[in-house]
């Protein structure tokens, strides 16, 4: 299959999630949640969400608890640095296995 | 203030900025730099005088020059700019920005020899130089055929989406008056219609551009499998290759309005009969015609190829034209270091496979300004043609007209 259906004579996209390809594919480190220590969860309520406002990806949910689109994010590791409550952990890609990032 | 239509007395850089008037360029950036200078001086003019209606940007560089050309062509105007020698190497990157991202610019350049040593005078050095960066390129023998080139230029870059470079020679056609034909608005408004962007930059309709293209083709958010760098770069050369009867379909149908015919990729004179060709690219193909004229007087079959298109290179057209020959002598305005002149490789390459079996002989002339006499041309076609030799068909080095 080749490119010929592509309208385009130069490089061209629109933003859209999934414009640039599933870039969850350039990951070699993975968010890992401990949501014990996650604030919203401890205090059952919305609540801090510093990861989901600096995520540069915009792959983080305002939700309790938090949820990663883990197509996309790139396993940059600005949540993991920015998380007060040090929930976050950055773990080699190969330490888990798809199961267990769920 | 209407202009005077017809046959006026016009410097190489007068016929330009008309050309540009003519062809309404809506957006002019450009830097002075010798021998180009008085194109953006004649443009700034119109601009100021309103008799074009453009917005005329001043830039610190050359490379801001383009940029802002690239830019403002993305957003859907015709874009002009020109420039020489170190300006044109100073556009460089930029050049080949222009040519990725598939935008019509046109340029003017008034071709000036490149330092170090410094030096004001003409060479193509600084065009040829720029021969892979993706530009059409169309060199003009007189200022007719600027004027004419630059409003043909519009047409063939708006229709292939391949920025065009017309390239001249400096002093002797930018600094030197001819009697130029000067079309009037109304047949021009005809021959060239508006700019249609192949896309257009538009805050309403949110879009990136060429921004880091991975190796791969990717599939996108409407699940279109999108072309990868690869892919562009083969879509820029089938643009060029295909150019070819868009650049010849133009120059008719500019000759059916206008009544001067460029049907052509390459310039023929008297190479019906000819089995001696002298080939050269730009004011030079006029004076091998003088040349011509003395040797056929001397009783030689001569004739001239003039190279109108250098990229794309018009390789069947040139081995079409010296079917015949036994003898071609090609004259180089630029030299490849360590190689040759470059329309001798593009010839040369042309020929490969093809049953001609000429004589090749490459000359270096011109650089830096050095008068190039048509007395001179004689004189290497009748030293290459009395130290012709069977098999030899080829130097490994071009020989110089210097006094070395």
């Amino acid at each position: 299959m080749g490119t010929r259906d592509c309208q385009h004579i130069c490089d061209e996209s629109s933003p859209a999630v999934g414009e640039a390809g599933k870039t969850g594919e350039w990951r070699d480190t993975f968010p890992a949640i401990d949501a014990a220590k996650c604030l919203p969860v401890r205090q059952n309520k919305p609540s801090c969400f510093l990861c989901w406002l600096y995520c540069p990806e915009a792959v983080i949910s305002k939700t309790v608890p938090i949820q990663i689109n883990m197509e996309y994010c790139k396993g940059c590791g600005i949540c993991a640095q920015i998380c007060p409550a040090h929930a976050i952990t950055m773990v080699s890609e190969e330490s888990f296995s798809l199961d267990e990032k769920g | 203030m209407a202009r005077k239509v017809g046959t006026r007395m016009l410097d190489g850089n007068q016929a330009a900025a008309e050309g540009v008037r003519l062809s309404r360029a809506q957006v002019i950036a450009a830097y002075p730099i010798t021998p180009q200078s008085p194109v953006t001086e004649k443009l700034s003019e119109f601009v100021e005088g309103r008799e074009l209606d453009a917005q005329y940007i001043a830039v610190e560089s050359e490379h801001s020059a383009l940029a802002v050309c690239t830019s403002a062509s993305m957003v859907g105007a015709r874009t002009f700019t020109a420039t020489s020698s170190h300006g044109l190497a100073y556009m460089h990157e930029m050049l080949h920005w222009t040519a990725g991202a598939r935008l019509p610019v046109v340029l003017a350049c008034v071709n000036r020899a490149i330092g170090a040593p410094w030096s004001v005078l003409n060479d193509q050095q600084d065009s040829v130089s720029q021969r892979d960066t993706g530009w059409i390129q169309i060199y003009a023998r007189n200022n007719q055929e600027i004027i004419d080139s630059i409003i043909q230029a519009y047409r063939i870059a708006e229709s292939v989406y391949v920025p065009v470079m017309v390239c001249y020679d400096g002093y002797v056609l930018s600094h030197t008056e001819m009697p130029v034909n000067v079309p009037g608005q109304q047949d021009v408004d005809r021959f060239l219609p508006r700019y249609r962007p192949h896309t257009i930059l538009d805050p309403a309709n949110p879009k990136n551009y060429n921004l880091v293209t991975l190796a791969n083709p990717r599939i996108n958010a409407e699940g279109v499998l999108c072309h990868g760098y690869i892919e562009l770069r083969f879509l820029l050369q089938e643009a060029l290759q295909n150019s070819r009867k868009m650049i010849i379909g133009v120059g008719k149908e500019f000759g059916e309005i206008f009544d001067r015919s460029y049907a052509n990729m390459v310039w023929q004179d008297r190479l019906d009969d000819a089995d001696v060709v002298m080939v050269a690219m730009g004011s030079l193909a006029m004076e091998a015609i003088v040349a011509a004229d003395m040797l056929r007087e001397a009783g030689h079959k001569v004739g001239v190829l003039g190279l109108r298109v250098f990229r794309p290179f018009p390789k069947v057209d040139v081995a079409r034209a010296l079917k015949k020959s036994r003898l071609v002598v090609i004259f180089d305005k630029n030299i490849s270091y360590g190689s040759e002149g470059a329309t001798c490789s593009e010839i040369k390459s042309a020929l490969y496979g093809s049953p001609v079996r000429a004589v090749i002989r490459n000359f270096i002339v011109g650089l830096g300004g050095r008068d190039v006499k048509a007395r001179e041309m004689v004189d290497v076609v009748n030293k290459s043609l009395s130290s012709m030799k069977e098999g030899d068909l080829n130097k490994e080095y071009p020989e110089w007209i210097c006094d070395i």
